[in-house]
């Protein structure tokens, strides 16, 4: 990693956190380095930035948040902070059988890098937390030994809502629960809602 | 600078005495009290050597820095109370105009020293601003409401509190340089207004003002409190341009607006559930529960020390 990158990585994290004067909390859980994916709600452009600014340094540099490539590719402003805070885009538009976003998504992970991902896929209207894709579902199955870490995001749709490119800096705050794994024999649809009720779980710790 | 050091030093043993006091509980807990009390008193004492602190840089520093720092403290009371008070998504312009263009541009005025202009932006032209653009945003759902929470937030956390940094450009005639001294007189009185007020609550008080609103104030607290904050506050009178009679006048003045923040401020956080401002969002310090003594008091103590100071004399 460059010095350059380093830097500027320390700088949009600083940004984003006085932008979004998140508060970070680890209910029952501790942040390590290990290879983990963060999953959470999701309500603001801002999520992916704020989440990845919410961890430590060392975690941070080995995490890549998942993000939309048509958001993420439009104006160099954008190009240039998707660059920075490292991100996995993801072509939405067209999903290919051989090109699944869950195989680019492991081979990107290599055994190195942490992953968050926002497992509603669009953005909920930041009320409640909507049906949760299958994704991260097949994310386990591939790799059961991968810890799932389930993240609350408070009050970041208020920041920076849908369809607004003005920030209003009020408070947010980042949750981090307890890791979790796929259980053998778990169904798809069970482990989905056990995964989006650990997210809710936090909202009210 | 007598008068200052004097001031200085006055304030200095008294958060000396306090620290001590807190300690010596913290340290002997059989002492019956409340654990939790007494860490909610250390809390303050370390709030009080914050705002201290930043009182003495004012003395040292230029006004511009100080007007400053008053802004930057607005600006995180009304990132509180905008995070505590529900907002719909078509609320969201006119908020990006209060924080980022009226909250600026009210303490620019004051450290421009425009009284005519930053008496009047935010309660004519804000006030104007802001239904006018939620209407224009098309939502009218609760409309009223919203717009009166957007008011109220801009009104007592910026509004209210740069009057507290203008007081350093009053005019006191054949005291000129005395308004660095007056601001730190007026921070320390709402602070001791408050610190009393809460000590006879919990030594004497018995009735109520209003329960549902406040389960610790009390009319003892508010008649205790004043009466020994106004003896206090007379014994003072040396550090500011005012006579006795006028000290504990302006004292007297003082508690009566601290309570006024105290009790409106907690109807607030009784309504949407919360008991204090910094246990809304986590790890944050709570800026606009120890402010709201002072942004009630400042407007009103800054009109009767003009009128005083340049309309009576």
């Amino acid at each position: 990693m460059t010095r350059q990158l380093v830097i500027s990585q320390g700088l949009l994290s600083a940004a984003a956190k006085i932008l979004s004067g998140s508060s970070v909390r680890w209910v029952d859980s501790q942040p390590d380095v290990c290879q983990r994916v963060y999953f959470a709600n999701h309500t603001s452009h801002l999520d992916a930035i704020v989440v990845w600014s919410a961890l430590p340094r060392e975690v941070r540099q080995l995490t890549r948040p998942v993000a939309a490539k048509d958001y993420w590719i439009r104006g160099w402003v954008r190009r240039y902070l998707a660059r920075t805070f490292n991100a996995l885009l993801i072509d939405r538009t067209e999903i290919k059988v051989h090109q699944s976003p869950v195989d680019l998504m492991l081979r990107e992970m290599g055994d190195k890098y942490s992953l968050i991902v926002f497992p509603e896929g669009g953005r909920s209207s930041g009320e409640g937390v909507g049906e949760f894709k299958s994704g991260l579902y097949y994310l386990c199955k591939k790799r059961p030994h991968l810890e799932v870490v389930p993240v609350h995001i408070d009050n970041l749709n208020r920041v920076l809502p849908r369809g607004e490119f003005l920030p209003v800096p009020l408070l947010s705050c980042v949750s981090f629960g307890p890791p979790m794994w796929l259980e053998s024999g778990e169904s798809k649809q069970e482990f989905l809602t056990r995964a989006r009720e650990a997210v809710l779980k936090l909202k009210e710790a | 600078m007598g008068p200052t050091w004097g001031l200085i030093g006055v304030v200095l043993g008294l958060l000396a005495v306090a620290t001590a006091v807190g300690q010596l509980l913290k340290r002997y807990t059989e002492s019956g009290i409340n654990p939790a009390a007494v860490e909610t008193f250390n809390a303050r004492v370390r709030a009080w050597w914050m705002l201290c602190s930043l009182l003495g840089a004012a003395v040292v520093f230029p006004n511009s820095v100080t007007v400053t720092l008053f802004g930057l403290i607005s600006f995180w009371a009304l990132r509180e109370f905008i995070t505590l008070t529900p907002t719909r998504l078509g609320d969201h312009r006119s908020l990006f105009w209060v924080f980022f263009l009226f909250t600026p541009l009210q303490y620019v005025l004051v450290g421009m020293h425009l009284y005519e202009w930053y008496s009047i932006l935010i309660p004519v032209y804000a006030f104007l601003f802001i239904p006018a653009r939620v209407a224009i945003a098309g939502d009218y759902k609760r409309f009223l409401e919203r717009a009166a929470k957007i008011q109220s937030g801009l009104l007592v956390c910026v509004y209210c509190l740069s009057f507290a940094p203008a007081l350093l450009e009053l005019e006191i005639p054949d005291k000129p340089g005395q308004t660095k001294l007056l601001l730190f007189f007026f921070v320390v009185m709402v602070q001791l207004c408050d610190a009393l007020q809460h000590t006879w609550d919990g030594l004497f008080g018995r009735h109520h003002i209003a329960p549902a609103v406040s389960s610790s104030r009390t009319w003892e607290g508010f008649l205790g409190g004043s009466g020994s904050a106004m003896l206090l506050g007379t014994a003072l009178y040396w550090a500011t341009p005012f006579s006795p009679l006028e000290t504990g006048a302006m004292t007297a003045l003082i508690s009566v607006m601290a309570l006024a923040g105290g009790m409106t401020m907690s109807a607030i956080k009784r309504d949407r559930g919360v008991k204090d401002y910094g246990t809304l969002v986590q790890g944050h310090g709570g800026v606009l529960d120890r402010i709201d003594s002072i942004c009630f008091a400042a407007p009103v103590f800054f009109h009767a020390t003009r009128y005083l100071l340049t309309e009576l004399r």
